[in-house]
């Protein structure tokens, strides 16, 4: 427990006098203290300037008087705890380099006991850290029988604990020491607590990758098999990504036999969740099998979970779609995609959950370029139509985000009559979040459907937003303006936007006259020195006698701004005087903002 | 902190109001008010059963017999959320396991050997499922309506059957072990996780009656429940059915003999102690605080580290969590043994007494309120000297600073209270108040000085050693 600084503690300053001469005069009490100030704030800062105190004790001291009490008092707050464990971590030349580090094992092995899963994993991080800082002899004589102590305790948590550092350990120790760890981690894996086996099934994959392949098919596989056929879905989903990562460890002609019965029964496993997982890692899992094993059995299981009773496994196989059908093997990829995939994802085109169907949209578009033109045409076209058209916002923005796949393959005209509906009625959406969405993409699809289509069919909804009632809209607006100008021009600004931009100074509405402004702040740069001297300069100076001080202290802003983008001249005799009378105004903003662009740009 | 104050005491952020768009307002417009189960598979071909005569109907001796048959009926699980499939069987299994009900609270004599496994796969068959995914990670339960399930008119009367069955004169847990076993019970306990509240309180009453019956499956049932409640507090923070958990092992600690088990005192401190850092605290701090109460009267010895638990999870920035510690620690401190509390008053009081100075009002009322309870209030006389001057320097200053005036009005009376208890020392503190005050900030320039030099030995010695010093 954390003591209050006893009565006897000298006051700081006399204790530290001297202390430039020889840092060894540092009383460690004095230091100690700080670690246990009474104020939590205090007690973490202190801990996290631990090097700090160490680095003063110097390397000796710190390993015979610091680590001690570390090791000795540690009941404090997690957040405390946390931090300790963080810098023990950093703590091997601290102590003396690593032929010293083992003296970093008590404190983190008492932190990696305790009960609060951050401080806990954050100590197995560390402990993982400084195990390479170990000689092969150290790490036999120091760190493997802690990991052994951890293993064999009392409380779920150093059990929990120990299952992390079993690989990091294996690769350099004997082979009689190999043999005794794999026999804690396969008794961990039979922990009588879930906590544990979910540790121990968690790091399953991570220790198959460090032992002798024999010893992954001995043992490894008759735990995976347990794990994946635990009580608990918990532990059966996580024995799942174990299992994707043995494959990739296993010779080829032994999957089938080794491992693949347990993923076929987790594919169909009867909690969701464990299918969710099988569907969530599935592209991975196909990497790991290879083709033949693809084509015989992830095939027909990619087809179920595509069409799972439960929404959120069918969700979780839909963002899958386009990396399974990209990774087929490249002779029957066109073959299993249309006759075993397609009519599935034409199902879930329809399907009654909005996440399935979003989930979908987003990678349905990804499809055209492995089908080709014909077949995109022929079958995918009418299911991006209908998504186009779907009720929920999100699976149109997720159609229309991702236009530039099929855009490559078919070009973007065959898509433009039923596209414009869509991104009419997202523009015009009740939700600001949505529309916001649909500006984004702006630039991206003029970029795409040409200045032509934009002018005609766009060009408004642009402007229309301009006038948003939410200001987030009409910042994105003015943002996207700018953008549309970088791709379309100059000159197509001059003739298209520019006049209404400068239009909307007159609005009687003082949020839509200071649009303008905002406008020509995002467009001055890109416009170019003449456009923005002819046409938009005069109407800057005109709103500069604005009855609305907000607007007059944002000419002063438009004009420090722009100001880099005119000439020195026009600077001098134009900007100058306006500049000027607004640092008189009668508003303390407007002439903080014109003293502000006056010093900016220099025209004091 | 004022900051902190006002968004805590007053009404929740309403952002969906403000911006109009949140995913949950939208779905919530379209979610179903239920669910069905994840049964894997299980929709198919239509379910055909035929009817069977009424157990009233056949001749006594017949009557195992058929009971037996319509046992094995109702294993037959329907798709409620297909509200058009299977409506005549929905209604022949409805009315027989009304039936069913019926004649296991009125029969005698029904209870073959041979019944007790088909009760059990009955039950089995229907309730043991895997629950559906719940949108979980944005369901509030204090806010939102619960998912109901949608086979509850099945459902319902097959735990009704079920503590009919437990509780009839003729049951006998003897032969009854044989199926409702380890693994019968962890199901059953998964099912604790439905968002259906009648679920719950179904199974709660179905795990007390096989808790009371079943004396070989104690232990592990405390065990698994150890189990639910850490992975609750360490893991995922989502089960629904913390509540009636707790309130089983409110009257299961109850029951506990004298003197305590190792095991159950480590359940106090390891389980039910960090259950308070969960952030849902509210949906089940009744129920916890309880059972707290239940152990401390067991045993007056485990105060000291009962409350030391609670000040080491003191919520630092939740005001309601807050004001809920001190509902609990108001409720121990009322069956607090004197010789206890001295053990553990000082730490306590600097906690209430940061309390005290809360900006946030309702906690600073909360714990001035201690103040009215005559117990505590005999207790802190007894210990003023000590309780005095922790308390003393944050009520001096809050009787002159805080914002909110019935606060303010309470410190007084708080004062005013120590004062006629112990008024020798009270006027010493007043008098050292300033000093104190004074001498606290030359220790703290003094800290900021003794980091300075660190901090400048660091430098240096970085700059020597190239920075092979990890800073």
């Amino acid at each position: 427990n954390i003591k209050e600084i006893g009565p006897g503690v000298e006051p700081l300053a006399s204790k530290m006098a001297g202390a430039d001469s020889d840092d060894s005069l540092y009383p460690i009490a004095v230091l100690i203290d700080e670690l246990r100030n009474e104020d939590v704030q205090l007690r973490l800062n202190s801990i996290k300037k631990l090097s700090t105190i160490a680095l003063a004790l110097g390397v000796e001291r710190t390993r015979t008087e610091l680590l001690p009490f570390l090791t000795d008092t540690i009941y404090d707050e997690d957040e405390v705890l946390l931090a300790l464990a963080e810098q023990l971590g950093n703590f091997t030349m601290l102590v003396g380099g690593p032929e010293y580090v083992h003296c970093l094992l008590p404190p983190l092995e008492s932190l990696a006991t305790v009960e609060e899963t951050v401080v806990r994993d954050k100590a197995v991080e560390s402990l993982r850290k400084i195990s390479h800082e170990h000689s092969p002899v150290d790490l036999e004589v120091h760190f493997e029988p802690l990991v052994k102590r951890l293993a064999s305790g009392d409380w779920f948590t150093s059990r929990t604990s120990a299952c992390g550092l079993f690989s990091v350990c294996y690769p350099r120790v004997s082979s009689t020491v190999k043999a005794e760890i794999r026999q804690h981690f396969r008794t961990l894996c039979s922990d009588d607590t879930p906590m544990v086996r979910r540790a121990a099934a968690s790091k399953l994959g991570e220790f198959a990758k460090v032992l002798e392949l024999e010893y992954v098919k001995s043992d490894i596989i008759s735990l995976f098999t347990a794990l994946a056929s635990d009580e608990q879905d918990s532990v059966r989903l996580l024995a799942v990504e174990a299992g994707v990562s043995i494959a990739t460890l296993l010779p080829q002609e032994d999957l089938e036999a080794l491992v693949m019965p347990t993923l076929r029964q987790a594919a169909e496993d009867k909690s969701w969740r464990v299918r969710y997982m099988v569907a969530d890692k599935f592209s991975d899992l196909q990497k790991a099998v290879g083709p033949e094993i693809t084509k015989n059995d992830l095939v027909p299981a990619f087809q179920n979970l595509l069409k799972d009773c439960e929404a959120e496994v069918r969700a979780a196989a839909a963002n899958k779609v386009k990396e399974f059908c990209e990774n087929l093997p490249e002779d029957s990829r066109e073959t299993i995609i249309m006759t075993h995939i397609l009519p599935c994802v034409k199902e879930l085109v329809s399907d009654t959950n909005q996440h399935v169907k979003s989930a979908l949209a987003s990678v349905i578009m990804g499809l055209s370029t492995i089908l080709g033109k014909d077949n995109t045409i022929e079958h995918l076209l009418p299911l991006f139509l209908a998504q186009l058209k779907d009720e929920c916002p999100e699976v149109r923005l997720n159609i229309i985000s991702n236009l530039d796949c099929v855009n490559e393959v078919i070009g973007i005209r065959q898509l433009s009559q039923s596209l414009l509906p869509a991104i009419v009625e997202l523009a015009e959406d009740a939700k600001w979040r949505v529309r916001l969405a649909i500006i984004e993409y702006m630039p991206l699809l003029a970029g795409q459907l040409g200045v032509e289509f934009f002018d005609e069919k766009l060009n408004s909804l642009c402007m229309a937003w301009l006038v948003d009632h939410v200001y987030a809209i009409r910042e994105a607006a003015t943002c996207n303006l700018m953008k549309l100008v970088e791709k379309f021009g100059a000159e197509w600004a001059q003739n298209t936007i520019v006049p209404k931009v400068l239009g909307m100074a007159n609005d009687p509405n003082y949020l839509h006259r200071m649009t303008t402004l905002f406008c020509i702040n995002a467009l001055s740069e890109v416009c170019g020195q003449e456009i923005t001297t002819k046409h938009m300069l005069p109407v800057v100076f005109k709103m500069s006698n604005d009855q609305v001080a907000n607007v007059r202290f944002n000419v002063a802003k438009s004009l420090q701004k722009i100001g880099p983008v005119l000439d020195s001249n026009c600077l001098q005799t134009e900007v100058k005087p306006v500049l000027e009378k607004l640092a008189s105004d009668q508003d303390m903003d407007v002439k903080y903002f014109a003293q502000e662009a006056i010093s900016v740009l220099s025209l004091a | 902190s004022a900051l902190a104050m006002s968004s805590a005491s007053t009404t929740p952020p309403s952002v969906d109001k403000v911006d109009g768009f949140s995913r949950k307002s939208v779905r919530k417009a379209k979610q179903k008010r239920s669910q069905s189960s994840s049964q894997f598979r299980s929709q198919g071909k239509p379910i055909e059963l035929t009817p069977l005569p009424l157990l009233k109907d056949v001749s006594a001796q017949e009557q195992p017999e058929l009971f037996l048959k319509k046992l094995q009926q109702c294993c037959a699980v329907f798709d409620f959320m297909d509200t058009l499939s299977d409506l005549k069987m929905k209604e022949y299994k409805r009315s027989t396991l009304n039936e069913l009900v019926d004649y296991v609270t009125v029969s005698r004599g029904y209870l073959t050997e041979q019944a007790y496994p088909e009760v059990v796969k009955m039950v089995s068959y229907n309730i043991f499922r895997t629950l559906p995914p719940s949108d979980s990670n944005e369901f509030d339960p204090e806010e939102d309506e619960p998912t109901l399930e949608a086979s509850w008119p099945h459902l319902q009367l097959v735990y009704e059957f079920f503590i009919r069955f437990l509780e009839s004169q003729e049951f006998q847990p003897s032969i009854a072990k044989k199926y409702i076993d380890q693994k019968f019970v962890l199901q059953l306990l998964e099912l604790f996780d439905s968002e259906d509240p009648r679920e719950r309180d179904y199974l709660k009453t179905v795990l007390h009656r096989i808790y009371g019956k079943f004396l070989g499956l104690r232990a592990f049932i405390r065990k698994q429940i150890n189990n639910i409640f850490l992975r609750f507090v360490y893991e995922t923070e989502h089960f629904n059915g913390v509540a009636e958990l707790l309130e089983i092992l409110g009257s299961i600690i109850n029951g506990f003999a004298l003197p305590l088990k190792a095991e159950h005192k480590q359940f106090l401190v390891k389980v039910l102690i960090p259950l308070h850092t969960v952030r849902s605290l509210s949906l089940f701090h009744a129920q916890l605080a309880y059972c707290i109460v239940q152990f401390l009267e067991k045993d007056p010895a485990l105060t000291e580290p009962v409350i030391r638990g609670l000040l080491k999870f003191w919520p630092k920035t939740c005001s309601q969590k807050e004001v809920m510690y001190l509902g609990e620690l108001e409720e121990i401190l009322d069956v607090i043994e004197p010789t206890q509390f001295v053990k553990i008053q000082e730490p306590l009081f600097k906690q209430i007494s940061k309390c005290v100075s809360s900006p946030h009002f309702q906690v600073a009322e909360r714990a001035l309120y201690y103040w009215n309870n005559e117990y505590i209030m005999s207790l802190i006389e007894e210990n003023s000297n000590v309780i005095l001057p922790i308390m003393f320097t944050s009520l001096y200053r809050i009787s002159k600073e805080h914002w909110n005036p019935a606060i303010v009005a309470l410190v007084y009376n708080v004062l005013k209270a120590f004062m006629e208890m112990n008024s020798t020392l009270f006027d010493e503190l007043t008098s050292t108040y300033k000093s104190d005050r004074q001498r606290e900030k030359k220790k703290e320039k003094e800290r900021e000085e003794l980091w300075k030099r660190l901090e400048d030995l660091e430098l240096k010695r970085s700059l020597q050693s190239d920075g092979i010093i990890p800073t």
